[in-house]
């Protein structure tokens, strides 16, 4: 078993096994990732960087596809 | 920055599936400059996603020793946005923007789901069948979860294998073909085991053994998503009576469409959605390959042997290439099945309802997609496809559902970063990496 990564999303700690991308993270913490234009909460849908509906901030940087990026430990993921 | 004195990669592979990792191995095997760019953060595509757990098939292993023993550059985590020049691709990284340049391109970009809009359908944790599986293997907890299964093609059984394996329990797989069709499948299936090199197509029997007691039902379809926040339950269509199933996730993907983003960009000819070939894996853009998922939906041995006949044709190794051809030929049997098999039965164009979001980008709904008559009139007056999945949600989706044609692209083929685009647009030279040939 590989050591557990833990990030922070939206403010609170999550652990995750290395290798976790950080939608699974989002998901497993249950958050959504975005906010869709008219205001709806959105999850990832593809889970192989096509759809775009898992963006996130990751570390300030917004618009991260979250499905295509590994978590790393002390990273601030923020959805809105 | 001066152009020419950069070192070129004799074959350059766009795609590191099964189809793209052949290629890269049989053409370095040849002594010829490799490598291999993919947009994941490692190598092996959607099949051999490796992620949080590790434990790889051992084909995938094998093919990704050779990778290594005959030298081939992987440049994971990039992904090809544009094609300044016909030698030059240019790709964009987690943080830096890099100019590949190469004599021989292979594309092997792969496929991706058909989804199919129904109400409820955006509801966070209504996700692609295969989409789900990818999110397993990169670590999503599933033990104790209830997950319907639903749409169509063979991979609804191999994710649903695959969640239960990781802990979930299925109440239902959902699959819109009819008995007869899955029973014609079948017994093709039985018929080509027989031809050779073909035990692990048989993988819908061993399945079936790793399924027993999962209820499975032909003719159904998911009909709505429910939930407030994120998914509660769905409604299925189940041989033609409704039934609410209560589920924390629902995996639906309706089979398989191609990538041929990157081939529509640089030219090559395009024949009912998929890249034509010749028999050399050879586009009609001169020194420009494709295998894989691309030039049709087939299946991962498929990929395999395109991506051998590529890599060799595009080693200039033509002779030990035509020596693949039988093989080829069987596999793609197989594919002419598939497309039979799973054929979308008309009924799901009356899925959307018209309040229901076809565009998840632009938020656009069914109601006002019908509106208009074409792809092109809808995305100038709805914005429909101007998003950054760039249609490749809705596209096949208003493909199947209006019968619009969304076949053109226009760079950058990925959205890619105002600092990317600016790096290569005309003025001083830019500051950027270049990756080149050699280690
Ligand atoms: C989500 C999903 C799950 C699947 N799961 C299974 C399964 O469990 N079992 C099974 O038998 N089949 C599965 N399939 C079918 C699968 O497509 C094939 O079996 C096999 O993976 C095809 O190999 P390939 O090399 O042709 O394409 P792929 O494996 O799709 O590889 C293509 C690669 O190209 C990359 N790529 C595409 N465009 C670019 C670009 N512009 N820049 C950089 N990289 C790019 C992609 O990121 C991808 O890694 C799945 C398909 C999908 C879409
Ligand atoms: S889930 Fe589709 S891009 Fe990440």
């Amino acid at each position: 078993m590989l050591s557990p990564v833990t990030l922070m999303v939206n403010g609170s700690p999550v652990a995750v096994p290395a290798g976790t991308t950080v939608a699974v993270a989002v998901v497993a913490a249950g958050q959504a990732c975005r906010t869709s234009v008219s205001g709806e909460p959105r999850g990832p849908l593809c889970g192989m960087g096509t759809c775009f509906e898992c963006r996130v901030a990751i570390n300030g940087k917004p618009h991260c596809r979250s499905c295509q990026i590994l978590c790393e430990p002390g990273m601030e993921v923020r959805t809105d | 920055m001066n152009k020419d004195l950069q070192p070129r990669f004799d074959v350059l592979v766009v795609g590191g599936g099964p189809a793209g990792m052949a290629a890269a191995v049989r053409a370095a095997e040849c002594g010829v400059r490799v490598g291999i760019v993919d947009d994941n953060a490692s190598l092996g595509g959607q099949i051999w996603r490796s992620g949080s757990e590790g434990g790889q098939p051992k084909e995938a292993v094998g093919w990704a020793e050779r990778l290594r023993t005959a030298g081939v550059t992987a440049l994971c985590s990039m992904r090809i946005f544009d094609q300044p020049e016909a030698t030059v691709l240019l790709a964009e990284g987690t943080d830096d923007v890099h100019e590949l340049r190469c004599e021989n391109l292979v594309l092997a970009t792969g496929a991706r789901e058909r989804f199919l809009p129904f109400p409820g359908w955006t509801l966070p944790n209504v996700m692609g069948a295969g989409g789900l599986q990818a999110m397993v293997k990169c670590g999503l907890p599933m033990r104790g979860k209830r997950v319907v299964v639903a749409g169509t093609g063979p991979l609804l059984l191999a994710v649903a294998a695959c969640l239960r394996q990781h802990g979930a329990e299925i109440p239902l797989i959902c699959e819109q073909a009819s008995w007869g069709n899955l029973a014609r499948f079948s017994l093709s299936l039985l018929g080509q085991s027989l031809l050779g090199p073909y035990g692990k197509l048989i993988q819908g029997l061993r399945l079936t053994a790793e399924l027993g007691g999962t209820p499975f039902a032909a003719n159904s379809w998911p009909l709505a998503a429910h939930g407030r926040q994120t998914l509660e339950s769905v409604t299925v269509s189940r041989g033609g009576k409704s039934e609410t199933i209560r589920c924390d996730y629902l995996a639906c993907g309706f089979h398989l469409v191609s990538n041929i983003e990157l081939p529509l960009l640089l030219g090559c000819q395009i024949q009912n959605g998929c890249v034509q070939v010749d028999d050399l894996q050879r586009t009609t853009v001169p020194k420009v390959l494709c295998a894989g998922e691309p030039t049709g939906i087939g299946g991962v041995e498929l990929s395999i042997v395109e991506g051998q006949i590529a890599g060799l044709a595009a080693a200039g190794r033509a002779t030990e290439a035509r020596k693949l051809f039988g093989e080829r030929e069987r596999a793609r049997r197989f594919a002419s099945i598939l497309d039979r098999t799973f054929r979308l039965r008309p009924e799901l164009t009356s899925l959307p309802a018209p309040e229901t979001i076809v565009c998840r980008c632009e938020d656009v709904p069914y109601s006002r997609l019908r509106q208009h008559t074409s792809w092109r009139a809808a995305k100038l007056h709805t914005r429909c496809g101007m998003g950054p999945c760039q249609g490749r949600v809705c596209g096949p989706a208003t493909q199947f559902l209006l019968k619009w044609n969304p076949a053109s692209v226009r760079p950058p083929i990925f959205p890619a970063r105002v600092e990317s685009l600016a790096a290569f647009a005309d003025g001083p030279a830019p500051e950027h990496n270049q990756v080149t040939g050699g280690i």
